[in-house]
């Protein structure tokens, strides 16, 4: 024995490793496969060998070959083997082959679930560690049911390099199997909070993944992930957030308003360009999801278009790369703001990256206007011209005819332009995109019907000059514009100049070298337009050129009966039989050109392409009745025949036309012809004789010669389409120039009546509207069934895989949801204490009473989290508005508990807070044993947190929590207070008001005024308008001049109210301030619409530029110390409220925070949003109160004291 | 995947990502051969190797190519002064690296203190086993190691797959 293994160990020696092997390929260039084969049948003797070492050795070498393309899969009951070894160095070898190669389709995969399982309960971390990685590789659905609670457990282990695989692999197995993220779940979450930061950025990994699938059902935990957003440090985290975020706002507006704020800090902060970049992008998010166009909004979008304008310009192309995907999404909403950078987008797409181009590319979509297509369009054409490589230059092709098709030709004004470019993208060799131009010219000529002369003549063109012929050999090449040329020469070929010419082209023997389509074409409009030239010649009596069209096509088209192309072939023997026919009555002089055009009369009209889709469902239709009742023999028969005759019948529904009467066809008819003769530029069905062909007879004698030309021509006769932008910029002055004659004209007009009025002359500018189009652009619209149904839902893939995880993670959990635990798993196994109270499985408890009472305050801590979850609406309505004021406080209530539990140690959560203490008072009710513990709880913190306070005042927290905390006392009601006053009022509405500055702006304030609709009216149309003063102005919108209103963006109905921003400018904040103002409305009720105004006076006070602004007590006593401030003070009588409250009024009403309170005397501290200090020092004496103050700027402190008496006198 | 699949990926974004010039953008926008327009491909280009992550768009861009430096550093910290010799003999270990730092297609870990730190634990547990070659094999493996071969052709290093669950590699 002892022999065996000395002998084993030696024989190892000589043994190829893992480094041998590579070098041995290496040295074995040229005979490489030959010398992996011979190592191959050494390796598949080393795994004959007991020697687990041997073993892992050929597996390690067998994980190498894999990678170089070579299958092992033979091998792997081998590494199940080695697997299993109990050595890590072993295993993991083990491990990585399975990664590598096992696969859903592994049969033996399923003998390593027990493996698996002892190895993740392993006393070892790294057995543990090793385990999760390779499953995480090759889980099946399978191990995922088996294993999840297993891995679940793991989630809690002690060690967080465990967990935090633990957490991660997590989503893998709910890929696996749905029904493991509910019980799960509740987990996860906790994770979110895991004190390790690997863990929790595991957590927030999963979580974002599975929200990016279906955000919906995680809306909930958006309050947590703002809290980690506000707190986390770890960039990797925040950007995942921040992607999280930008998924979620489109569910939810107001979380996007919460959102800006902070984002916009970041975007101002970090010096990290991932972490920039990504803000941006959630920025963007947030933006389009807020339809309102409030003012300051713009300021966020301007702050991103520059932000990415720096990106774009940096001369790392990764960030140009970045900035010009990010501008994409702004260009979506706000394309005006994009459009100021023309000049950069265009320079990038002469950038030497080809994915900038194209991004660059992407970007010009959106940023044409009628003023700026074809000079836009000239620009990539000539692109075209220089362009290397296909893919590029058929990337520029495609983005021009996306560029000026976009929105149904909106920005196009003349189309002949357009058609010149068309053609001239058909002198493009080897595209593939010979379709997308045929498709447009065909559009375009039946739906603008101005153009059907210009495009006959072009196409005709095309047709004669042949070198497209020529590059027939490639499928979907630029032959494919012969298909839509050919077509638009019969369809409309009473526009043809020379239409034998024509005919003649269209009959050449080369022809024959086209794909079988497109000759079909050929054939079937050749003889549209024989029939027209039949017509014309008949009409002008001369019977004998008539014949010899007739005699030209029976020599032509048996060339088309001998094609192999079957379609071609049927169509050419019957027209060949029908012209001979014509030839037979011919020969009898009968006329016979009015039968052969009546075979191809009648108009095409578009038709939508979901027209067929919308005819609706008649009414007495009942689509799940049966017509037939299915016969019940047998069950199995029973069951075959009823799911073929649904497939049949659903069928039915949908080829279905539409039931029209004769009645409505005649009506349609008689309006469609009414519409015709109204319309000059479509050409009536009565032939119009065009007699300028009768002096041409002697075309047919000249003998058809066909030149093969391998060089394309420069086709002549077609025109440039650059001659068209010279001659557009002449019309477009031309235009300007009569428009202002015009307006002259009406100007001296006028003068001439009025005499004295004279206005400014307007410089010509031009703007989008002025522009009229070329021709009269009628573009036809699409046909759709008459009532239609709108809806316009695009049914969601069956087959997602991520749809099995869209499920409700708030409903509680059920008994039949519970994991699959392993029956005869001993309970020893579990290491960690936490294992018992897995949330979901809600054993009976037998425990000892100290884990009972963890599990129960862990149970209340879920319950807690779970209302947080429910009261997101909450969350967000209490949402601060943008600038950091105080939020308003509705009730003595809440800011007795904020004072309370507002924590000393997570000032970054003060916002988060609030609502969650709000639930725990809503919990209180009904649950009473619960709550009494959780209000001694509460007393005990207040206790410590008012001990803190006497020995260090400074309030911490951000300003939010400043006068709240300052100001309350659990012992006297506060009456309560808010921040809004009434604006004015009338029988239809009620506005109320309040000012909120911000320190990041100093010369800017926001007015929030809620609107309340007192009528039972339908308000609609409101505007806000007021006058502005030299020093405060409101913001407007850009463009609006300042007599303009600003529109209020929402309407109300009755009864209900809505808050709207308005953000005004000022310049001197040390004076108050009052502007008077209206609001206009349309108050619409049954009986009709009246319009109806609101005068109100806005009021400025001083206060309202003062921001709360914590500052502890020796800033405050070096500030009193540095006698840069003046001083004034005031005195009031009558005082009968506490201490407590008047502090709490002077902090809430006028933005102070409490510096040091020492009994009946208190400093405070505010600041204005100018960088003005103010200190205040306030005595109480028996019933009065005085006000010492301090500030750097003398007006203002006098503003603000008497601001100060009036609030005083009222308590 | 199949080998066949896997190898072809391989290559052609090899050959992809060679013909790119230095002073162009690091991503490539994903074709049909990596799953779509979802997807991209995002590499950095150290010396004579490449490592290329291909990632879908729930991946920050910019922070990819942070992790690429952090997977390169960690290298570089495990192997003492990486050169391509390392990567292409110690393929495994290669692995067991990249193994710490992205898991089963999802980031696990960027601090790279931790990734080596965990790193070195696992090594030591296999010094601590005997490893895999016992000290008489190691001897060996020295003498064979004095004629290593003269310097090595290009050789490119693509880890390939972020969400897909084999990782697969090549030299």
């Amino acid at each position: 024995m002892a022999l065996k293994m000395v002998k084993g160990s030696i024989d190892r020696m000589f043994d190829k490793n893992l480094q041998d092997l590579v070098r041995g390929i290496r040295n074995h260039k040229e005979d490489e496969a030959k010398y992996i084969s011979q190592c191959i049948d050494e390796i598949k003797q080393e795994l004959k060998q007991d020697n687990i070492a041997v073993k892992a050795n050929a597996v390690c070498k067998l994980t190498y070959l894999q990678m170089l393309g070579y299958d092992i899969s033979w091998a792997a009951f081998n590494i199940i083997e080695v697997m299993s070894a109990s050595k890590f160095t072993f295993k993991r070898i083990g491990y990585l082959a399975a990664s590598q190669c096992f696969h859903e389709g592994t049969d033996v995969i399923m003998l390593t679930t027990n493996q698996i399982r002892k190895d993740l309960s392993s006393p070892s971390q790294y057995d543990t560690g090793v385990a999760l990685t390779g499953l995480s590789c090759f889980v099946t659905s399978d191990l995922a049911r088996d294993l999840a609670n297993d891995i679940m457990t793991l989630m809690s282990h002690t060690k967080p390099y465990i967990r935090k695989k633990a957490v991660l692999i997590m989503y893998k197995v709910f890929l696996k199997y749905p029904e493991s993220l509910r019980p799960a779940f509740p987990r996860l979450k906790e994770k979110l909070e895991d004190p390790d930061p690997g863990v929790q950025s595991a957590a927030v990994n999963v979580i974002c993944e599975l929200a990016r699938r279906n955000p919906k059902n995680y809306l909930s935990l958006a309050p947590l992930f703002f809290k980690l957003m506000t707190c986390s440090t770890n960039n990797w985290v925040l950007i995942k957030i921040i992607k999280l975020f930008g998924a979620l706002t489109p569910l939810e507006p107001r979380l996007g308003k919460k959102l800006i704020e902070p984002l916009t800090n970041l975007i101002h902060s970090t010096s990290a360009m991932s972490l920039l970049y990504e803000c941006v992008n959630t920025v963007i998010a947030v933006l389009i999801s807020l339809s309102s166009g409030m003012p300051n909004h713009s300021a966020s979008i301007q702050l991103c278009v520059q932000k990415l304008r720096i990106l774009i310009e940096d001369s790392d192309q990764n960030l140009k790369y970045l900035g010009l995907l990010a501008m994409s999404k702004i260009l979506r909403t706000h394309p005006k703001s994009v459009q100021a950078h023309k000049d950069l987008i265009l320079q990038c797409l002469d950038d030497k990256d080809e994915s900038i181009r194209l991004r660059a590319l992407d970007l010009l979509y959106g940023m044409v206007s009628k003023k700026n297509l074809m000079e836009i369009v000239k620009k990539l054409m000539t692109h075209v011209d220089k362009a290397e490589g296909t893919t590029y230059r058929d990337e520029l092709l495609t983005k021009i005819i996306d560029i000026c098709s976009q929105s149904n030709y909106q920005y196009i004004t003349n189309f002949e332009w357009y058609i010149s470019i068309l053609v001239e993208l058909t002198r493009l060799e080897g595209t593939r995109h010979g379709h997308l131009i045929a498709a447009q010219m065909l559009d375009v000529a039946i739906r603008v019907k101005a153009i059907r002369k210009f495009a006959v003549s072009q196409m005709s063109a095309l047709l004669d000059s042949g070198h497209l012929v020529a590059s027939s050999t490639q499928r979907n090449g630029i032959c494919e514009v012969l298909y839509a040329a050919a077509w638009i020469c019969g369809e409309f070929s009473e526009h043809l100049q020379e239409p034998h010419q024509t005919l003649e082209a269209m009959l050449r023997p080369k022809v024959t070298t086209l794909p079988g389509h497109i000759q079909a074409v050929y054939v079937q409009n050749v003889v549209k337009l024989y029939a027209s030239i039949l017509l014309q010649k008949e009409q002008a009596g001369e019977t004998e050129a008539a014949q010899e069209v007739t005699q030209v096509m029976v020599e032509r088209l048996p060339q088309f009966v001998q094609s192999a192309d079957l379609e071609v072939q049927e169509r050419a023997s019957c027209i060949l039989q029908l012209v001979k026919h014509v030839q037979k009555l011919q020969a009898k002089a009968v006329p016979v050109a009015e039968e052969l055009s009546a075979l191809f009369a009648g108009e095409l009209n578009p038709v939508a392409p979901k027209a067929q889709k919308k005819v609706p469902v008649p009414e007495g239709l009942d689509l799940d009745t049966w017509i037939n009742e299915p016969p019940s023999d047998s069950e199995s028969e029973d069951e075959k025949s009823k799911t073929i005759f649904r497939e049949e019948e659903q069928k039915h529904t949908q080829h279905r036309q539409p039931e029209v009467d004769e009645a409505e066809l005649a009506r349609r008819r008689e309006a469609r012809k009414q519409e015709q003769a109204n319309n000059p530029f479509y050409i009536k069905s009565s032939p119009s004789p065009q007699k300028r062909y009768q002096d041409a007879p002697g075309v047919e004698h000249i003998p058809v010669v066909q030149i093969d030309l391998s060089v394309p021509l420069k086709v002549p006769g077609l025109p440039t389409s650059d001659q068209y932008v010279k001659l557009e910029e002449e019309r477009r002055h031309q235009q300007r120039l009569e428009k202002d004659k015009k307006k002259k004209r009406k100007r001296e007009r006028e003068r001439e009546k009025k005499g004295k009025h004279r206005r400014q002359r307007s410089l010509p500018t031009e703007s989008e509207e002025d522009i009229a189009p070329a021709q009269q652009v009628d573009i036809v619209t699409e046909e759709m069934p008459e009532n239609a149904l709108p809806s316009d839902e695009d049914d969601k893939d069956p087959n997602d895989p991520y749809r099995a995880l869209d499920v409700d993670l708030d409903r509680p959990l059920a008994d039949s949801e519970k994991l699959p635990v392993q029956k005869h798993r001993n309970a020893e196994t579990s290491k960690s204490p936490q294992k018992e109270d897995v949330p979901l499985v809600e054993k009976k408890s037998k425990k000892p009473k100290k884990k009972e009472k963890k599990h129960r305050e862990r149970e209340k801590e879920r319950e807690k989290e779970e209302q947080r979850g429910e009261d997101l609406d909450f969350w967000l309505s209490t949402t601060p508005p943008p600038a950091a004021a105080p939020a308003p406080v509705p009730s003595v209530e809440e800011l007795g508990t904020n004072a309370i539990t507002a924590p000393k140690d997570e000032c970054e959560g003060h916002r988060t807070e609030k609502p969650e203490d709000q639930d725990d008072d809503a919990e209180r009710d009904p649950e009473r044993k619960p709550s009494r513990h959780k209000k001694q709880h509460r007393k005990e913190k207040a206790g410590r947190s008012k001990g803190k306070k006497a020995k260090q005042q400074p309030p911490t927290c951000a300003e939010a929590a400043g006068p709240v905390e300052n100001g309350a006392a659990e012992e006297e009601p506060l009456p309560p207070m808010s921040s809004y006053c009434l604006l004015a009022e009338n029988a239809y509405i009620k506005m109320t008001y309040d000012i909120q500055a911000s320190l990041q702006k100093e010369s800017q304030v926001t007015v929030s005024i809620i609107l309340e609709n007192q009528s039972s009216s339908f308000l609609k149309n409101m505007e806000l308008n007021v006058l502005d003063s030299l020093n405060t102005k409101m913001a407007r919108p850009e463009g609006s001049s300042v007599h303009d209103g600003v529109p209020v963006p929402f309407q109300l109905p009755p009864g209900v109210s809505n808050e709207a921003q308005f953000v005004f400018t000022i310049q001197s904040i040390v004076m108050a301030q009052k502007l008077k103002g209206t609001l206009s409305f349309i108050a619409k009720d049954a009986e009709g619409a009246t319009h109806e105004k609101l005068d109100f006076r806005l009021h400025f006070s001083c206060s309202a530029y003062l921001v709360t602004t914590p500052c502890y007590s020796d800033a405050f006593a070096k500030l009193l110390e540095s006698g840069d401030l003046s001083m004034s003070s005031i005195k009031v009588d009558g005082i009968s409220m506490s201490f407590q409250n008047l502090l709490a009024k002077i902090c809430f009403h006028h933005h102070f925070s409490v510096v040091e309170r020492v009994d009946s005397c208190a400093s405070m501290y505010s600041r204005s949003i100018q960088g003005h200090h103010v200190c205040l020092l306030v005595k109480k004496g028996e019933k009065s109160v005085s006000v010492d103050g301090k500030c750097s700027d003398s007006t203002l402190l006098g503003n603000l004291l008497e601001e100060m008496q009036v609030t005083l006198a009222q308590c | 995947m199949p080998e066949e699949i896997q190898q072809q990926i391989v290559r052609e974004t090899f050959h992809l990502v060679l013909k790119r010039d230095d002073n162009i953008c690091n991503f490539l926008e994903g074709g049909s051969l990596i799953g779509g327009s979802d997807y991209k491909l995002i590499y950095r280009h150290y010396a004579t190797l490449y490592f290329v992550f291909c990632v879908d768009s729930s991946e920050s861009e910019l922070g990819i190519l942070d992790l690429i430096q952090v997977f390169v550093e960690t290298l570089d910290k495990c192997f003492e002064n990486v050169c391509e010799l390392d990567l292409i003999f110690h393929m495994d270990k290669v692995h067991y690296i990249l193994q710490e730092v992205v898991m089963g297609g999802m980031v696990l870990e960027t601090n790279m203190n931790e990734i080596v730190a965990q790193i070195e634990a696992q090594n030591r547990l296999e010094k601590s086993e005997g490893g895999l070659s016992a000290a008489p094999a190691r001897a060996v493996s020295a003498v064979k190691n004095i004629n290593l071969p003269e310097i090595p052709r290009n050789i490119n290093l693509g880890d390939l797959n972020i969400k897909v669950p084999n990782l697969s590699q090549f030299v």
